[in-house]
């Protein structure tokens, strides 16, 4: 049960690191190209705005989650 | 990093930490976490409307992360979330006309202020009693011998008025397989239409009048009440981020900053109500309403808005 658990830990900051590096990365590349298009967008064409801006953070949230639960198998695995 | 939208400047990392933060307590007790996440943006120098409106953009994004997880855990009620999403969209609407009218008769701030600090303290006083006395009948219960208590179907000393709620029987009745309960259709709504008014009028998801209320009211075990609470939190935040974009008040791209954060914090939390049974979830949520009410406390004293 211990082993597990470290076995866990161990995999899950490994998870933390790998997943810093992909939000660094995600930081510049897409929120950098995609801020200006949302600035004009949120200013000149709200309604286009409220629904581009649910699909953004659900869209997100689904690549995320899915990145992260196969990083978590990914690293737990390789560790067995 | 400058957010053009609401024009300012945030360090992304403060906004990675606090949404890590939202995220254990979304995943654990299945709140939307906005009397953190609003006082945090504010401090940034976020407007307030700005604060509000990308608050419920990122607890959207949050929370799908949370209840996906809960649902591979068993612990999400489907049914059960659509019924309840209905009412809270209908009590949200409710609220937001109860503040303009209270507006219009110019006392608002007063009013909710104190409807608020009431509610919270209520909330507490009352969770603290019930799960204390609760875990002390499964103590007594484990020393004399008797069968310990399933994570899932867990107990509450509240059991009682539970099953008479359960017992009206008002047409149409349904069955929720999940949670393991028949209830009315109309005492669904109305809990969910109470915790909608309180989130449009006290502003937030009001998780933290919700997911008590769906443990104690309507019988859900406290895991699938978390897990369904949030799950429903996705449909009725979504109206709300809608909403609010459209008046212009959300930067989708501090959202976007903030739930990088937020979807390490949530998964952390789904596994860690794995560790816990039902009393104490709703023991260690104690704190929460706690929380908002020395916000209110405090903005009241000071007659700064956090």
């Amino acid at each position: 049960m211990k082993k597990g658990a470290a076995k866990n830990l161990r995999a899950f900051v490994m998870e933390l690191v790998v997943y810093a590096v992909l939000v660094t990365s995600y930081f510049f590349l897409v929120l950098h190209l995609l801020g200006q298009w949302l600035f004009h967008l949120e200013v000149r064409h709200r309604y286009i705005y409220a629904a581009v801006a649910i699909l953004l953070i659900a869209g997100q949230a689904v690549v995320l989650d899915t990145v992260t639960s196969l990083l978590f198998r990914f690293l737990r695995g390789r560790r067995r | 990093m400058f957010f053009p939208i609401s024009n300012t400047h945030i360090n992304p990392i403060y906004l990675v930490v606090v949404g890590f933060l939202i995220g254990i307590l979304g995943g654990f007790f299945g709140v939307g976490g906005s009397f953190i996440a609003g006082p945090a943006l504010r401090l940034m120098g976020v407007d307030w409307n700005y604060a509000v409106g990308t608050d419920l953009a990122h607890i959207v994004g949050k929370s799908i992360v949370a209840a996906r997880q809960h649902r591979t855990l068993g612990n999400v009620d489907l049914k059960l979330g659509f019924f309840m999403a209905l009412g809270t969209i209908g009590g949200a609407e409710g609220g937001a006309q109860l503040i303009q009218a209270l507006k219009r008769a110019g006392n608002v701030n007063t009013v909710v202020s104190y409807v608020a600090i009431i509610v919270y303290f209520s909330i507490a006083t009352f969770m603290l009693w019930e799960s204390r006395k609760t875990l002390k009948t499964d103590k007594r219960q484990s020393r004399s011998g008797a069968k310990g208590v399933q994570s899932k179907k867990d107990r509450s000393a509240f059991g009682p008025v539970t099953q008479r709620i359960q017992r009206v029987e008002i047409w149409p009745m349904i069955t929720l397989p999940t949670s393991g309960i028949r209830i009315s259709l109309w005492t669904i709504l109305l809990v969910a239409f109470i915790g909608g008014l309180f989130s449009g009028f006290l502003g937030g998801g009001a998780g933290y009048i919700r997911m008590p209320s769906m443990v104690y009211v309507l019988g859900i075990p406290t895991h699938l009440a978390v897990g369904t609470d949030l799950f429903e939190i996705v449909i009725s935040a979504s109206y709300g981020t809608i909403s609010h974009a459209i008046k212009g008040n959300v930067d989708i791209l501090i959202a976007l900053v903030m739930h990088t954060g937020a979807v390490v914090g949530a998964q952390i939390g789904v596994v860690a109500t794995q560790y816990f049974a039902g009393p104490k979830i709703r023991l260690a949520f104690v704190p929460l309403p706690l929380i908002g009410a020395a916000i209110v406390i405090y903005t009241m004293i000071s007659g700064h808005k956090l």
